[in-house]
């Protein structure tokens, strides 16, 4: 028996090492940490593999918060060479960790100033979405009531019990659209919103996955019109519609002061062996290849201004004009004292 | 049994560097893949330059917050418990006694729900009970309601149903399957005495039945305690398990400290209660043994056996088959009715992605991890089982309760702890999928370990010592005597140490892994984004994984009955 248990282990062993094996390659391998939401497509990683000889290795490492908290974890043995999905509400605690070195890639040329939060360039502007409200256009026709425009809409009567929005506590378009609220209404004003808010009967849900495809009424059997999303998801219904769509079923709600501009950020990791490697996959990050692949593989824009927009995205999409600021350092130093007084408000 | 056998039994039985042999493996696998980084990532938490710096702790003295949320996670998680209890156990019965047409495959479907990702077990019940969904339009065009009656979403009720409808199975197969071992002439003695079946029931039945019981209530409960995913989508936002908090403050509060001093309360209070059970499981062990086949499961025949027997069956379709069904068919409805259109999507379009895959590569992986987690899980448990059952020392008790530790330990902070131990070589595990099954192993064999235990302990020795005065070595009565009597309690083991793996249950929703879509991986893939088509495929992807599922367990099923087929 001891026998057949070690003949079992020894082959659960070498299946473990065939798997280890099998993601090896003969060249050099360049390998990038990212959250579960990246995609890109398979030739245009292609198109790079190729070029360098190389290949390129990703690794997924949960959402957004969970993967930067792994990077910095692994500071002094680092996982990968490049970290992709670093974004603006996670910036400081990106940059005060350390982990990540200056290069002043040549493609910055391309990316506009607003975008560029880092004068030392350690984290570099891949891509950016608008979180904002979106709507059901059908539901508010077939109601005969104006779609929201304006975030203090939803404090009016006639959208109680309309809302959908999720906790800024746990999801990420949460904190941004409650970063949204902050620009918009103040420090001071924010919480009187909210308190207006919760009194119109807004529902909360832990993640974007819930709110949008268990509540949003133009996604599945929900029962709420509006719901905090992407000004890129109307594109994203019509691409991803089951029947040909001439229209977007959902609007966007992207007038001024009303959105918060999420910014995703690329940067090469200290400690990494493969340094030339890794200064070109960060060019090519933000090269016209993969910035144009960008849009219909995780529905956001691309930073490069030169990077032409698919069809779907020139039709339906919106972008806000003046989107939200929040100082990144003020949201690391504060995010934990406004989700907690967001959460008294709200939840409690 | 009393201490003077025990001790001549400990005489008889193998010397004692031999059992300690047995805990070899597990206590290995435990120390590198659970006791190390744990320990890790706290010491780290605490002093993140090699101080120690309270500040940051403080607050879990002085907020109440976090002594409400011990409070309602232990309180929740007792209710889910009693609950699960309250309707599994007449389906156990029925299932232990009877047979009726499709038993199999009902059996196998109960466990379906384990696989599930939260999100599409919220998405199931919704379409039933939700606000727009089938009972409340039902109802509203019956009763000529303008508002829905039923209002579940985001309230304790909706999780708690949850609750019930993961563990259901649980509590079914583990105490189920004890039931039909236990030895039936007992109970027939009773009844012959006079008792009446409430009284054998009582007075038999129950306390034979405990050591099984309490097995699954303890499991049901440590489940319900982590609970991450079904409080925080089900139960809405207000509500908050230490889990849950746990993964607030690592993730979005960066708070790694206070990260690490909830994970220790929570190690804690499982710790204690795993400990406590232990002493008095090993108190409750009956030597009541059965030397003839284990009982025929019947027919119903009166009246009253087929009312128990229908209004059990009734109510696990009612729980289990509706909700997975309204899933199925949203798979294939599309706008305008029936459609293959999402099916087709999932095996065609989209191969663009450097991330898609074929959906049947996604059913590779998943079985795959599934299979590797499973041996690795059976053979840990039944190594330790073996160990913890041998002995009588109290320190046993001690070890019960350690290494049934990874199983209440929270997914973040062990996730965390991997990146930070497991990176040189030659462990250099952190970024390899060979992690993917050792997590998934080191939730499941406690889980293994809990079903086989009652078994093993139900074995007397005098069989054992039998079998050695006539000269048989350890290992041939462990073969030929233990091995026989435990093979169903192993196979319960291994159906639910699959079902986590294919789950991806645990510390790998927070491993860091190379790219390798199991069927979970793909359904949240396809959440991510909105757009119909989208929302169908991951129904159809919860189709196939419950396909895939149910089948493997009804294959197991008809293994078994096989079995049983071969020892008559």
């Amino acid at each position: 028996m001891k026998k057949r248990v070690k003949h079992i282990l020894a082959g659960f062993c070498s299946v473990a090492a065939m798997m280890m094996a099998t993601s090896g390659w003969a060249g050099s391998t360049l390998t990038v940490m990212t959250h579960d939401s990246f995609n890109v497509s398979k030739e245009v990683i292609a198109l790079f593999e190729k070029e360098n000889q190389v290949e390129v290795r990703f690794l997924k490492s949960g959402d957004a918060g969970a993967a930067l908290v792994q990077a910095i974890l692994s500071k002094n043995n680092p996982l990968a060479d490049v970290f992709y999905g670093v974004d603006n509400t996670f910036y400081s605690r990106a940059i005060e960790g350390g982990i990540f070195q200056a290069y002043d890639s040549p493609m910055l040329a391309h990316i506009p100033a607003n975008l560029r939060l880092d004068a030392e360039n350690r984290l570099l502007p891949v891509d950016y979405g608008d979180v904002c409200l979106n709507y059901d256009k059908a539901w508010f026709q077939e109601k005969g009531i104006a779609p929201p425009t304006d975030l203090a809409d939803l404090a009016k009567p006639e959208y109680a019990g309309l809302t959908v929005v999720q906790n800024p506590a746990t999801s990420s378009p949460g904190l941004a659209f409650l970063l949204a609220t902050i620009g918009r209404f103040g420090e001071d004003g924010y919480l009187d919103f909210w308190k207006k808010l919760r009194a119109n009967n807004v529902l909360v849900t832990a993640g974007w996955e819930d709110a949008y495809f268990g509540h949003f009424t133009a996604a599945s059997k929900g029962d709420r019109p509006i719901v905090v999303s992407y000004a890129s998801s109307p594109p994203a219904a019509v691409f991803y519609s089951e029947k040909p769509l001439t229209e977007a079923p959902t609007g966007a709600v992207v007038t001024d002061g009303n959105a918060f501009r999420q910014i995703e950020f690329v940067g090469i990791l200290e400690g990494t062996k493969e340094l030339e490697l890794a200064k070109k996959f960060v060019d090519f990050m933000l090269g016209k290849d993969l910035q144009e692949d960008i849009p219909l593989q995780m529905f956001v824009f691309p930073a490069n201004d030169q990077a032409k927009l698919p069809e779907v995205f020139m039709k339906y999409a919106t972008v806000a004009d003046k989107p939200v600021t929040v100082d990144p350092a003020a949201i690391e130093e504060k995010r934990n004292v406004w989700i907690e007084a967001w959460t008294d408000t709200v939840l409690r | 049994m009393n201490g003077s056998t025990d001790e001549r039994a400990g005489r008889l039985r193998p010397p004692k560097i031999l059992h300690w042999a047995l805990l070899v493996l597990p206590l290995l696998f435990l120390v590198l893949f659970y006791f190390y980084p744990l320990a890790k990532i706290v010491t780290l938490s605490f002093l993140p330059d090699g101080s120690w710096q309270p500040d940051q702790l403080r607050r879990i003295f002085h907020s109440p917050v976090f002594g409400r949320i011990i409070w309602f996670t232990t309180w929740q998680a007792t209710l889910s418990t009693l609950l699960t209890l309250a309707v599994a156990l007449p389906g156990a019965y029925v299932f232990a006694r009877f047979t009726f047409p499709g038993k199999n495959l009902l059996q196998a479907l109960t466990t379906v729900p384990f696989v599930l990702p939260t999100v599409v077990t919220a998405a199931a019940f919704r379409a039933l009970l939700g606000n727009n969904g089938l009972v409340n339009s039902w109802l509203m065009t019956i009763l000529d309601l303008t508002t829905p009656p039923i209002k579940l979403d985001q309230t304790v009720s909706f999780f708690l149903l949850a609750h019930v409808f993961y563990n259901y199975a649980l509590v079914l197969r583990i105490v189920g399957g004890y039931w039909a071992g236990l030895d039936r002439s007992l109970s027939a003695a009773a009844r012959m005495l006079g008792a009446s079946p409430w009284q054998t029931f009582q007075r038999i039945t129950f306390p034979l039945l405990l050591p099984a019981i309490g097995s699954a209530a303890l499991l049901v409960f440590i489940f319900c305690f982590t609970s991450f995913g079904v409080v925080l989508i089900l139960g809405g936002p207000s509500y908050a398990t230490i889990e849950v908090e746990i993964y607030r403050q690592a993730v979005q509060l960066f708070n790694l400290p206070m990260a690490a001093v909830l994970s220790l309360i929570q190690i804690g209070i499982n710790f204690l209660l795993m400990y406590f059970y232990a002493r008095l499981d090993r108190k409750t062990k009956s030597g009541f043994y059965s030397d003839t086949a284990m009982g025929e499961a019947i027919q119903p025949g009166t009246g009253s056996q087929k009312l128990l027997v229908g209004s059990n069956v009734a109510f696990m379709l009612l729980l289990m088959v509706i909700p997975l069904l309204a899933l199925v068919i949203r798979s294939f409805v599309g706008e305008d009715g029936l459609t293959l259109a999402f099916y087709n999507a999932l095996f065609t379009s989209q191969a663009k992605s450097v991330f898609f895959v074929e959906p049947i590569s996604a059913v590779k992986n998943s079985v795959g991890f599934g299979l590797a987690a499973m041996v690795l899980a059976v053979i840990l448990g039944l190594l330790a089982a073996t160990f913890i059952a041998s002995g009588d020392s109290r320190q046993r008790s001690l070890w019960d309760a350690l290494i049934m530790l990874p199983l209440a330990t929270s997914a973040v902070t062990l996730g965390f702890g991997y990146i930070i131990t497991l990176n040189r070589p030659p462990l250099n595990l952190r970024d390899s999928l060979a992690l993917v099954p050792i997590a998934h192993a080191l939730v499941a064999f406690p889980f293994v370990i809990r079903c086989i235990l009652p078994s093993i302990r139900q074995i007397p020795h005098t069989l054992r010592e039998a079998a050695s005065l006539l000269g048989a070595s350890p290992l041939v009565v462990w073969r030929k005597i233990d091995l026989p009597l435990i093979t169903r309690a192993i196979l319960v083991g291994a159906v639910f140490a699959f079902s986590i793996s294919m789950g991806e249950f645990g510390a790998s929703a927070f491993v860091t892994r190379p790219h390798t879509p199991t069927m979970p991986v793909a359904i949240f893939r396809f959440l991510g984004q909105p757009g119909e088509m989208n929302y169908g495929q991951a129904m159809a992807m919860s189709t196939i994984l419950m396909l895939v599922t149910c089948s493997g367990f009804w294959l197991l099923g008809r293994l078994d009955s096989y079995r049983k087929g071969a020892l008559h």
